[in-house]
């Protein structure tokens, strides 16, 4: 095989969401027990008032103007350039010919769409894409709520195939009332913060946020940083149904399958589970078959979607840098919200920060398309 | 075994091609959709939730069920599928807004909202094929080969696939064009950018 021995690693990552505007920001609330998810009333997005997990935009003009980058950007614009501001400030030497960046979005600038801007979202990247002085050209993905943590796999394996030696892989979306509007026509919004895997879990709760990784073949690149290998990934999809999850979990037990069978390791070898976790009757207790029949249903498991929403395109990828923070601590995140458990199978849902030598990583996410994602990080 | 591309079908200008042969033919200067209810019927795809779909999805599985109804050999159930285009599914984008803005949430429906995804197209070519594979939707600027084979490339490297379908499945109103190819493990076209710039 091309590249049999080739090695793709990562370490940190940057975050903007309800809690926080950098990732620091975001550990310390989530390890004293804070969600983003609080009520609104704003009746651009919604006639009565939600619950959402909507960053603060007073903050987020702040630390845009922390920035050096100057000139006319849209909310998501801005969160993107502060995620990438925060890796670049460790990776800046290598953004050049051998980087690539991959955006993960599902709706981008959506909220001008009524406006009659056309919102294509190649040209939002590459405008981003450029102010960060980015030579090539922007790739986005938009493989819906999989889009964050696929992204992750599609830069490792343009790295392994030698297009690039090193990208950057930053997602983001926005709280529109083009998809609240929507998920409350799927009936599928929770009129409270949602609950993941519990038994009285009825529906999604929608947030915004945005993130980014670095991505390489170069481990020295990340010096003193906990460095972690994607040893392994996969995305199949279900086969089954346009907005419903397949009920055998077929897809994303096809994708965690995969993943495992690339790293060569055993199902019980992974410490713990960074889940997809919606809290949607129908996706937890897909996951739930999918996990049980891989035999990980020990494996200690969360979701962050109590803390964050669903970020859709943001989700994958900022649940995964927050889980890998908390790896490199050696503790495992608390999946909020979740008191009686609401599966028909059973699952090790972890509540609390726990502590546990942590060497394996696994993130799973689930979307509309039949999409399924898994990607395994091992600690080096 | 080289890695070709071995068979492709375009859609454009009111045409359908199949391998470089026209199949089917629009009459007269139809719009998009017409055009390719016409191509539906005529090709006799007999597949009723087409009926359903936004214009990306109509397009994307006339083009594959071009490709895959004709196809020879049983299919391989683990055939990725790479698709991109430009406009993502702008159309449907368009009518749910405007669903919203005349009739605030009341006026969302769940039938056109689920569409609001690009990547939709690639979960109603997986069901009707019943293909459990590796699925990816990209959105660039234009046709992009030189991405394209990289990536696939990839996908056969890491061992994810042994065949693609791969292509750009673009719909804006009435500018559309749609190119599927294979990628396999057999004799065919040399799959280079080139190639695929001649191709599509």
């Amino acid at each position: 095989m091309e590249n049999g021995n080739l090695h793709i690693y990562t370490a940190g990552g940057a975050c903007v969401t309800s809690l926080g505007m950098n990732l620091e920001e975001n550990i310390a609330n989530i390890k004293a027990g804070k969600s983003g998810i609080h009520k609104h009333e704003d009746k651009n997005l919604s006639a009565e008032a939600f619950y959402g997990a909507i960053i603060n935009k007073e903050k987020l003009e702040k630390a845009f103007n922390l920035t050096v980058y100057k000139g006319i950007f849209t909310t998501l614009e801005k969160m993107f350039l502060i995620a990438l501001k925060d890796v670049l400030n460790d990776y800046q030497a290598y953004v050049n010919e051998d980087c690539g960046i991959i955006f993960s979005m599902t709706k981008g600038n959506i909220d001008d769409l009524s406006s009659d801007s056309p919102n294509y979202l190649h040209d939002l990247a590459q405008k981003v894409s450029r102010t960060i002085g980015m030579k090539n050209e922007a790739i986005v993905l938009s493989n819906a709520c999989v889009s964050g943590i696929m992204a992750v796999s599609v830069a490792k394996r343009l790295i392994h195939t030698g297009l690039y030696k090193h990208c950057l892989v930053v997602g983001g979306d926005i709280f529109s009332r083009f998809v609240f509007s929507g998920f409350q026509s799927f009936q599928a919004v929770s009129n409270e913060p949602c609950k993941p895997y519990d038994k009285d879990r009825d529906g999604i709760t929608l947030g915004e946020a945005a993130a980014a990784i670095f991505v390489s073949k170069d481990k020295s690149v990340f010096g003193t940083k906990t460095v972690y290998e994607i040893v392994g990934e996969g995305s199949i999809n279900d086969a089954n149904h346009i907005s419903g999850p397949s009920r055998t979990g077929e897809g994303l037990f096809q994708s965690v399958k995969s993943a495992i069978d690339e790293a060569g390791i055993e199902a019980k070898e992974i410490d713990c589970i960074s889940s997809h976790g919606t809290a949607t009757m129908y996706n937890d207790e897909m996951e739930a078959q999918a996990f049980n029949r891989i035999d990980l249903q020990d494996i200690p498991v969360f979701s962050l979607k109590a803390c964050y929403g669903h970020t859709l395109g943001a989700a994958g990828l900022l649940e995964a840098v927050v889980s890998l923070r908390f790896a490199d601590e050696n503790l495992i995140p608390p999946s909020f919200n979740y008191k009686e458990h609401g599966l028909t199978l059973p699952l090790n849902i972890n509540t609390e920060v726990q502590k546990k030598d942590i060497n394996y990583v696994l993130k799973t996410a689930s979307g509309f398309g039949g999409s399924n994602t898994a990607v395994i990080f091992k600690k080096v | 075994m080289e890695y070709n591309i071995t068979n492709y079908c375009n859609i454009k200008d009111n045409k359908i091609f199949h391998n470089g042969q026209e199949i089917y033919r629009n009459k007269g200067e139809l719009p998009f959709l017409d055009f390719i209810k016409g191509a539906y019927k005529e090709l006799e795809i007999a597949y009723p939730k087409f009926y359903k779909m936004d214009s990306l999805s109509k397009l994307s599985l006339i083009a594959s069920s071009v490709l895959l109804d004709n196809y020879k050999e049983e299919l391989d159930e683990k055939m990725a599928i790479v698709l991109s285009n430009r406009s993502g599914c702008i159309d449907i984008d368009r009518i749910h807004q405007t669903n919203i803005d005349e009739d605030g949430i009341a006026g969302a429906r769940p039938a056109n909202f689920v569409y609001t995804l690009p990547n939709i197209s690639l979960g109603e070519i997986s069901i009707k094929y019943q293909l459990r594979s590796e699925n990816s939707f990209f959105i660039f600027d234009s046709f992009n080969p030189n991405f394209l084979i990289a990536y696939s490339k990839s996908l056969i490297n890491l061992k994810k696939c042994n065949s693609l379908l791969v292509g750009w499945v673009e719909v804006n109103e009435e500018a559309y064009n749609g190119f599927l190819f294979m990628i396999e493990p057999k004799p065919g076209m040399e799959l280079t950018e080139k190639k695929l710039l001649e191709l599509i």
